[in-house]
This record gives C-alpha cells, structure tokens and sequence, in this order.
C-alpha cells in the first residue's frame, strides 16, 4: 500500500494548486491572470487524480491499516459508519496534521515575485521528480507522473522565466526577486528530506530517491539564477522542516479554513 | 490625475495579434489579441488565452504595429470596381469530361 506516499503528493499538488487560484481575477494582467489560473487547474487536476487513487487505496485497507492512517475526527466518523472516502472527503475532511504539503507550498503568495520564485523552486523539484516517478513500479503514479510531467515542464519554463525577468530588470524588480529567492530557500530543503514514507516508497520502486534530484535542481537552481543576475543564497544555512510530518506553518491553517468550511458547514452539499 | 496616468500606454506593454493553426495542414488564422512584454511571452500568452480548449497546434503572433491596414474610408474605390467583373471568376471555360471534381 502506498497510501501515504500518494497522499503526500495529492497534499502537495492541492495546496499549490489552491494557493496559485487565489489570484483568479488579481492577476497583474489579464494574460497573466489565466496564465496562473491554468496552472492552479493543473494542479488541482493532478490533486484530483491522487486523492482519488488514495481513497481508492484507504477503502481497501485493513480496519487497522485505516486506524492508523489519518486521525482527523470527520474521516474516522465516516470509517466507523462503515461509509467509504471519496476524493473530495480526502480533501475537505483531514484536519492540518493530515496534511503532509511541504510547508513551501504553503507560504502566502505576498506578490508576484514570492509567487514566482515559490512556483520556480517546486517547478523545477517537480520537473525531476515526475521525470523519475514515470518509472515507478506503481502503474497508477506512472501514469499520473507522465501526464503531470508534460504540464510542469510548461509550468517549470513559465517560472523560470520570471525568475530572469524580474531579475534581470529594474533595480525595483531585482530587489524583490531577490528577496523572495532568499526568503523561501529556508522551504526548500524539505524537498529532498526522505521521511519514512519516502523511504519505503524508494526501497520497493514505487518513489523516488530524492538524493538523485539534489544534485540535478541546485544546478538547474543555480544556472537560471545566474542568467537572472541573482544571487544563490548559501548552501548549507538552515531548513525549516516538517510539512511532511502534518507540523505545519500557520498559513495552512487559513488555506484549509477557506477551502473546508462550507464542506464542513453543510456536509455532502454540491452545486 | 497627472497626463501620463491617464496615457495608460504609455506604462502597457505592446500589442499583439495571434494567429492560430487549429490542426496540422490548415492556415494560421487570426484568433485575437493581447498584450505582451516581447515575442517569446506573446507566444505564452497565446498560448494560455487561445489554446487551452484545445483550438490550435501551432501559433504565429506579431505585433500589432507593424501590420498595415487598408483605410476603410477608401473602401469604395478599393473594392467595388470588383463587383462587376464577374468574368474574373473561373467559370466561363469548357471542361472536357475527362477532367473531374473541378
């Protein structure tokens, strides 16, 4: 069972997914605005996809394989009640400490730049990471990972190109770029953290050996920030650490707030 | 308001008329407009405001200054004279019967 693999790339997928929707309709530009809107849907559609695939997996677990899985009071309500998970109760039901983003993900859009240079770090970690997923001994997440990877080589050029941009522009655009590549590097460590789940995914071929992406994103990193005229920030300072563990920055706690309440409001409610 | 914020082009970026290929084989035909910074994000942008319904496979765009228009005020003497040449219309041959689906 690769549940909690799957789901931390379903975590991963809603949160920036949600996260870039936020700026439908506040786009700089109306060519910009779908742009992103684009994306988010990209990403919301990958989200769609392994949500599904974790439920899948979840109603056909053991009674203590679920037991152990999630400790969201509405999601073991349902399990008591003999009901099964659906991709959307996968979504709106898990509390915070079910989420398992990394916790870049979730950092708040601030402006443009902060947008970009967070869409540039994942892009370029997702671009090697569904590169070596598609080879996954789980045919399910080859799948998902060869049609994401078509989408974020798209996404992954659109970021890049920004980062040089806004970069290589005015001194007023250089400065923010700037400070958002050096405010986020703290998130980005996580990305090459192997947790237990990790682990047990790469040993059995289902996931990947982030060791093997390190190496290809800090060059990728560091050769797009050069054409940009950034700095790198330092290798080996701090990274903030524990998305992937359910320990989550504040700012998850208002995404969910917003993406949940009218599920939890009024629950099974469609329109 | 001082003049240069009511002049917004003045801060836009450039115009751009994009030109679509909605399948292999076909012409380009004009889709729209938009705004760029240069070619490569008009190709972008084209991209993502024209195609994402899936309506092309291959997208020209060029900006919008350097097309040339006819003057619409000269209409009369550009295109009237043409209505009356009806022999410029290929339909006054013979064919033989040998030459089909013509």
């Amino acid at each position: 069972m690769n549940l909690a693999y799957t789901l931390r790339l379903a975590d991963d997928a809603l949160i920036i997914g949600h996260r870039l929707s936020e700026w439908c309709g506040h786009g700089p530009i109306l060519e910009q605005d779908i742009a992103l809107t684009n994306t988010a849907l990209d990403h919301l559609g990958r989200a769609r996809s392994l949500c599904q695939y974790a439920a899948a997996q979840y109603n056909a677990a053991t009674a203590e394989e679920k037991k152990n899985s999630f400790s969201s009071v509405a999601i073991q309500q349902l399990t008591e009640a003999g009901k099964e998970l659906t991709e959307d109760d996968i979504a709106y039901l898990r509390d915070g400490w079910d989420y398992r983003n990394l916790l870049l993900l979730e950092q708040p859009n601030i402006d443009w730049a902060f947008t970009v240079a967070r869409a540039f770090y994942y892009d370029t970690f997702n671009y090697y990471f569904f590169t070596h997923l598609k080879n996954s001994s789980d045919s399910t997440l080859a799948a998902i990972a060869e049609k994401s990877l078509k989408e974020v080589t798209y996404h992954l050029r659109w970021s890049s190109e920004w980062v040089v941009r806004l970069g290589d522009g005015t001194d007023e655009s250089h400065n923010r770029m700037q400070q958002a590549i050096n405010e986020l590097w703290q998130y980005t460590g996580e990305q090459f953290v192997m947790n237990d789940a990790d682990n047990e995914a790469a040993s059995t071929g289902v996931g990947v050996n982030l060791a093997e992406i390190l190496p290809l994103w800090t060059a990728r990193i560091a050769e797009i920030l050069q054409e940009a005229t950034l700095s790198m920030p330092p290798a080996g300072s701090w990274m903030q650490q524990g998305g992937k563990e359910g320990r989550h920055t504040e700012h998850l706690g208002y995404i969910l707030a917003e993406m949940q309440h009218m599920q939890r409001t009024y629950p099974g409610m469609e329109w | 308001m001082t003049n240069d914020k009511l002049n917004n082009s003045k801060n836009e970026w450039p115009l751009w008329e994009v030109f679509i290929r909605s399948k292999a084989g076909l012409d380009h035909k004009h889709a729209g407009s938009l705004h760029a910074a240069d070619a490569q994000m008009a190709i972008e942008n084209a991209r993502d405001v024209y195609t994402r319904r899936m309506e092309g496979v291959s997208i020209w765009v060029v900006e919008s200054k350097h097309i040339q228009a006819s003057d619409p005020g000269e209409a009369d003497s550009m295109y009237d004279p043409a209505s009356d040449k009806i022999y410029r219309h290929p339909t006054f041959y013979n064919l033989p019967d040998e030459v089909k689906y013509m």
